[in-house]
């Protein structure tokens, strides 16, 4: 018997796409079956032991979940304090902040570069005040806050303990993240401020005194995620990511830092996107390989310095504006991926996130999504549910091969430091947007929507549409002036000065001259203008 | 029609970091014999049209995935024709939701393209615009 309703060629839609593919996104041609004798053996170790492929924590998520933290940020301070207060309302468990353009270039509201972009793609920060408006009545002390935010991540730091300071909450409480990964800037998320070598100094400064400050505290997360929504496969994702936490490494030892101590708090960050299984075991593969490579190279000891220790986001460049409830759907599956891999935390895009800030609605499907996939599927029940599976397995081994002869690629460049100074690794990451755009425009990934069963005659439906405030640039330039009136502006001349003196210097760890800055209110602008005098711009290396 | 020996810039405006759409439209054009300068990120609208005015571009493509596309392509073009440049043909290209499309060739922006345009369809309407007449034809 044949339903009429679902035999009948849906009104309008194109024919379906070829054959399924038998390679992975990666490009790791899988067999028809993954038989016991190719499967390769599963960890004999548990999850919680080294390597960790199967987790880093002995009881998965018995012991906790991961933490639901939704990216945001727009407009002013008190806008984004309005949104947090209404996802925490509504069961998310950690805050993520997104910044303006401005922000993340060091650029103050007032800058003429700034023009057009001020709250744009996130909240304006530009000193203290703005700070403790977005945290007014959240309790730092309870609530983690990750920051995204790089080329200026140092001051946002140092503003935040600031804040912390000022609301009386020690700063032993204080639990969150800044990404703080200057490297994968320069390959794709393009807000570099500083020549590569003194934007490496910032980050090892921020990741000691972190160390010893906030010792709760993620002072870097190592994100493959950008390279990877640019387009770079799963495996180079991870590739290019461990071998900027690498890079780190050697910076931070070479800095006097104790690996056993810093490494601690190294954390990371990457994309899920839709291949379900690459993505699980792309997840696996970096477990096993950070820990290694620790072990190995360095000599780490300390167990929970071995453990790599990751966030994700689902969404991202595998969204489409086409047909945009499809998304809700994708970043479903996503969700499962994240969680099978073993994520720390999950942020979950809106279906309308590719081409929008998302709407109330939109944002609460999305944190929806996890609460489902948390208390309804069942599948954080009992941890690394598909180890052991002759497939998943399989492609552990795989993508662990893959990631390895990458990270050999750009060793033999001399380093990821090197390469991206030399713009190598923005080269290889635009090839691959190249060969990815092509294979979509001819058919050969299918993209539900958008190059197969399109629906003709359509009209791009976007659902609710967010608009951003016009008024708004004007009323935080309004606030930033009224900022400057009220402080007083020799203490501030006087903080910027000893700034700029210990930035001379390269011994000096710059957070507490930072943090002096933003207690007397000078602006991120401000604080940027004067590093730049002393260590110029970085020069974007172009290769096409 | 062909786009052989045709000068294009491809110019980020604004703050925005994310180039890899800029690059691979760049790497299309490229290929369809175009020749590219490329501005790398950052650029004040000021400076993108004295690269295109001094550079004798014969079109400018403007990367915007930020949201502030009305602002970056007006300004872009308001300095164009500062420079004696207002026949210059702009075409922009990112994340601009449909009823911007519109607005933005009303300021004069002359095609306007989404992550849903094939690389071809991006080629061959710059092509249109700005190609030369195919040879013996």
């Amino acid at each position: 018997m044949t339903d009429p309703a679902l035999s009948a060629k849906p009104k309008n839609a194109e024919a379906g796409p070829g054959p399924l593919s038998t390679a992975t996104p990666s490009g790791i041609e899988v067999p028809e079956v993954v038989s016991a004798d190719i499967a390769g053996r599963p960890d004999p170790e548990g999850p919680g032991q080294y390597p960790f492929t199967r987790g880093i924590f002995t009881n998965g998520y018995r012991g906790r979940l991961w933490t639901f933290r939704q990216y945001s940020g727009f407009g002013s301070a008190e806008e984004t304090n309005e949104r947090y207060r209404f996802l925490l309302d509504r069961g998310q468990t950690g805050l993520s902040v997104a910044l303006d353009l401005p922000t993340q270039c060091g650029y103050d509201p007032d800058d003429a570069m700034a023009r057009a972009e001020v709250g744009k793609v996130g909240v304006s920060l530009s000193n203290l005040a703005e700070m403790e408006i977005l945290f007014d009545g959240i309790d730092l002390g309870e609530i983690s806050t990750s920051f995204t935010i790089n080329g200026t991540a140092a001051i946002i730091y140092a503003m935040y303990l600031a804040a912390a300071d000022k609301k009386g909450v020690a700063r032993d409480k204080l639990t969150g993240t800044i990404q703080n990964d200057i490297l994968k800037e320069y390959v794709a998320r393009g807000t570099w401020i500083f020549p590569v070598r003194p934007s490496m100094r910032l980050i090892a400064d921020s990741v000691l005194y972190s160390n010893d400050e906030t010792p709760r505290f993620n002072p870097i997360s190592i994100a493959g995620a950008h390279v990877r929504d640019a387009g770079v496969t799963a495996a180079d994702e991870i590739a290019y990511t461990l071998a900027n936490g690498l890079a780190y490494v050697d910076e931070l030892v070479r800095r006097g830092g104790d690996v056993n101590r810093f490494a601690r708090r190294l954390s990371f960050f990457f994309y899920v996107h839709m291949d379900l299984f690459e993505e699980v075991c792309k997840f696996r593969a970096a477990r096993r390989i950070w820990a290694k490579l620790l072990k190995e190279r360095y000599g780490v000891t300390d167990e929970k310095a071995l453990m790599f220790r990751f966030g994700v986001v689902c969404g991202g460049s595998s969204l489409t504006a086409a047909q945009p409830y499809n998304n809700i759907v994708r970043v479903g599956i996503e969700n499962i991926a994240a969680v099978f891999g073993g994520a720390q935390s999950i942020f979950t895009c809106a279906y309308d996130e590719a081409f929008q800030i998302p709407t109330e609605t939109s944002a609460e499907i999305a944190l929806r999504t996890q609460q489902i996939v948390a208390h309804e599927s069942g599948i954080a029940r009992t941890v690394d549910p598909l180890g052991g599976s002759y497939y998943v397995e399989w492609l552990t081994d795989r993508m662990e091969e893959e990631i390895m002869r990458t990270i050999g690629e750009i060793e033999d460049m001399g380093g990821a430091v090197q390469a991206i100074e030399e713009g190598r690794i923005q080269q290889m990451t635009a090839e691959a947007a190249h060969r990815r755009k092509q294979a979509q425009d001819r058919g050969e990934t299918v993209v539900v929507g958008v190059n197969a069963f399109r629906n003709t005659g359509e009209d791009q439906d976007f659902g609710e549409v967010f608009r951003l405030d016009p008024a708004l640039s004007h009323r935080v330039m309004e606030k930033l002036e009224a900022v400057k009136d009220r402080r007083d502006g020799k203490a501030v001349k006087r903080c910027l000065d000893r700034l700029e003196k210990a930035a001379a210097k390269d011994d000096e760890n710059l957070l507490p001259y930072f943090v002096e800055c933003c207690n007397a209110y000078a602006t991120v602008g401000e604080m940027v203008a004067t590093l730049k005098g002393q260590w110029g711009e970085f020069k974007e290396p172009i290769r096409l | 029609m062909s786009l052989k020996g045709k000068r294009i810039l491809i110019a980020k405006p604004g703050l925005d970091g994310h180039d890899v759409g800029a690059k691979v439209i760049a790497m299309a054009l490229r290929d369809a014999g175009a020749e590219i300068i490329y501005t790398g990120l950052r650029k004040a609208p000021e400076a993108i049209a004295r690269v295109a005015v001094e550079e004798d571009m014969d079109a400018v493509g403007l990367s915007i995935l930020t949201g502030s596309h009305k602002e970056l392509a007006s300004d872009t073009i308001r300095c164009l024709a500062d420079l004696g440049a207002d026949d210059m043909p702009v075409f922009v290209g990112g994340t601009i939701p449909a009823q911007d499309v519109q607005d933005l060739k009303q300021a004069g922006v002359r095609d306007v393209f989404t992550a849903a345009v094939t690389m071809d369809e991006v080629v061959a309407a710059i092509d249109r615009a700005i190609g030369n007449p195919e040879s013996g034809q």
